[in-house]
């Protein structure tokens, strides 16, 4: 469901397989252990590159998996166990002792699109792939560290309408107008790995302090950081 | 090390010199005094400061050199800096930097403690180079990057990527105001500025109240240093 890769100084996460890679308790322990995997292997000039197969980057939640159990409260339980358990993937993003790139080959919903949001920059394409905040939709209300992510990542109120209050199915060139995605210049899924390996690849070669690059991640984002309760550890100073 | 001039209705704080206007104890020092002669003056209420340098820097950031050789300095230099632009923020007239130079680390933080930057495009950069010498940057830093810097992505720029901002990329980040062919232009620009906003009469002291208000965030953050290892709390903070 989901591997990582070396190359050089890049590590490579894949959400393989032709599904909507939705998140379910399964798949998000999967990513969790590889984002540990990575920062227990990160040296400096150490970059994250996101990426995943086929039509999805990622769908959201596992809402079949929920409704499966059966019952209104099964259900409901089995929401809020995802919603939960995602938390600490975000943190892990947030923590990550070095640049992050998410790498959009489809369409990133709900939790999908939190999940590219976790990273530092984002690049999408041009031809294919939407962004989309399903719950207006769907009559679900946002868990606090979403609203938290999208007040933090997202600047302009315009830019937040159009995301979470409209229902709207944002494509590459608009999400960029909005500001919400850095880049979506290319018109394949090898365009965009290919401009994020090379982004990767100048940042890679400043050959940063993680520890130093996680805090001043993190201190960028107080808000959202406290609600994943995390600090802006500083290490002593030299 | 610095001077003050005044032109009418403009105080012009210049940092002199070839050097790199690095924020040692002395010059903090000096242009503290400066300030505070400026809020002085009777007609302070209905006057401008433009602060400008000469030659290749605007400030190169703290005396790290000299915090080397006597580490208990980075604290002094961290209290004397937050007590400038303290008040610098309370200071009841209208700022303007004139960025002639580069201005790198806490001289960025200095030049965005202004409430308008112009800047010289044809040479020098805004850079804060944390990131690239291995620092962590003060939350009182990161809150006055979150006041002045409006764009998620521009505020990762300037503080995860330790991007070099060119004045026309400054404009283009909402950091700077406007931008000019030659540091003489930049400084003509700036004061033609401060004479219109003088011509509109606007009373010094509401505005030094309403921009206290609007940097909040910021004199929340700017009694401590947690980056500087002396655990003394200063009291430059106005709240």
């Amino acid at each position: 469901m989901c591997t990582l890769e070396k190359r050089g100084d890049l590590f490579l996460l894949t959400l393989t397989g032709d599904d909507e890679h939705r998140f379910h308790p399964d798949t998000i322990a999967s990513v969790l252990s590889l984002l540990e995997q990575a920062k227990s292997q990160s040296t400096r000039g150490s970059v994250l590159i996101t990426t995943a197969q086929g039509k999805f980057f990622s769908n959201g939640f596992d809402l079949a998996w929920a409704q499966a159990a059966g019952s209104q409260t099964g259900a409901v339980n089995r929401m809020h166990q995802m919603v939960e358990s995602f938390k600490p993937v975000i943190a892990a993003l947030f923590e990550l002792p070095m640049p992050t790139i998410a790498a959009l080959n489809g369409h990133a919903a709900a939790s999908g699109l939190m999940f590219a949001l976790s990273h530092d920059y984002v690049f999408m394409r041009n031809d294919r792939g939407v962004l989309y905040m399903s719950e207006v939709d769907l009559g679900l209300p946002l868990p606090d560290y979403f609203a938290a992510m999208f007040a933090a990542k997202i600047g302009t109120s315009i830019a937040r309408r159009e995301l979470l209050l409209s229902g709207k199915k944002i494509k590459g060139e608009e999400a960029v107008a909005l500001g919400i995605v850095d880049s979506a210049a290319h018109d394949s899924v090898e365009g965009v790995v290919e401009a994020t390996v090379s982004l990767g690849e100048s940042l890679a070669a400043k050959k940063w302090n993680g520890e130093v690059y996680a805090s001043i991640r993190k201190s960028l984002y107080p808000g959202l950081c406290a609600m994943l309760s995390l600090t802006a550890k500083i290490a002593a100073s030299p | 090390m610095c001077t003050l001039e005044k032109r009418g209705r403009l105080f012009l704080l210049t940092l002199t010199g070839d050097g790199e206007h690095r924020l040692n104890p002395t010059l903090l020092d000096t242009i503290r005094s400066a300030i505070t002669q400026i809020r002085s003056d009777p007609s302070s209420s209905q006057s401008v400061l433009i602060t400008t340098s000469h030659g290749k820097f605007f400030s190169n950031g703290y005396d790290l050199a000299l915090a080397e050789t006597h580490p208990p300095l980075r604290a002094v230099m961290s209290a004397k800096l937050r007590s400038l632009v303290a008040d610098l923020i309370s200071l009841p007239m209208p700022t303007i930097a004139a960025v002639t130079g580069h201005a790198a680390a806490a001289g960025f933080l200095l030049a965005m403690s202004h409430d308008y930057v112009l800047m010289r495009r044809d040479r020098g950069f805004l850079y804060m180079s944390e990131l690239d010498i291995g620092l962590v940057l003060p939350a009182w830093f990161v809150a006055m990057i979150r006041a002045k810097v409006g764009s998620p992505a521009a505020r990762r720029d300037v503080a995860l990527a330790a991007e070099k901002i060119t004045a026309d990329r400054g404009l283009e980040m909402g950091i700077v105001d406007s931008s000019y062919g030659s540091a003489a232009e930049t400084v003509v620009a700036a004061v033609k500025l401060g004479e219109e906003i003088v011509r509109r009469g606007a009373d010094g002291h509401v505005y030094g109240r309403m921009r206290e208000t609007l940097l909040r965030e910021v004199l929340y953050t700017i009694g401590s240093d947690e980056t500087a290892s002396s655990g003394v709390r200063n009291s430059g903070s106005k709240l």
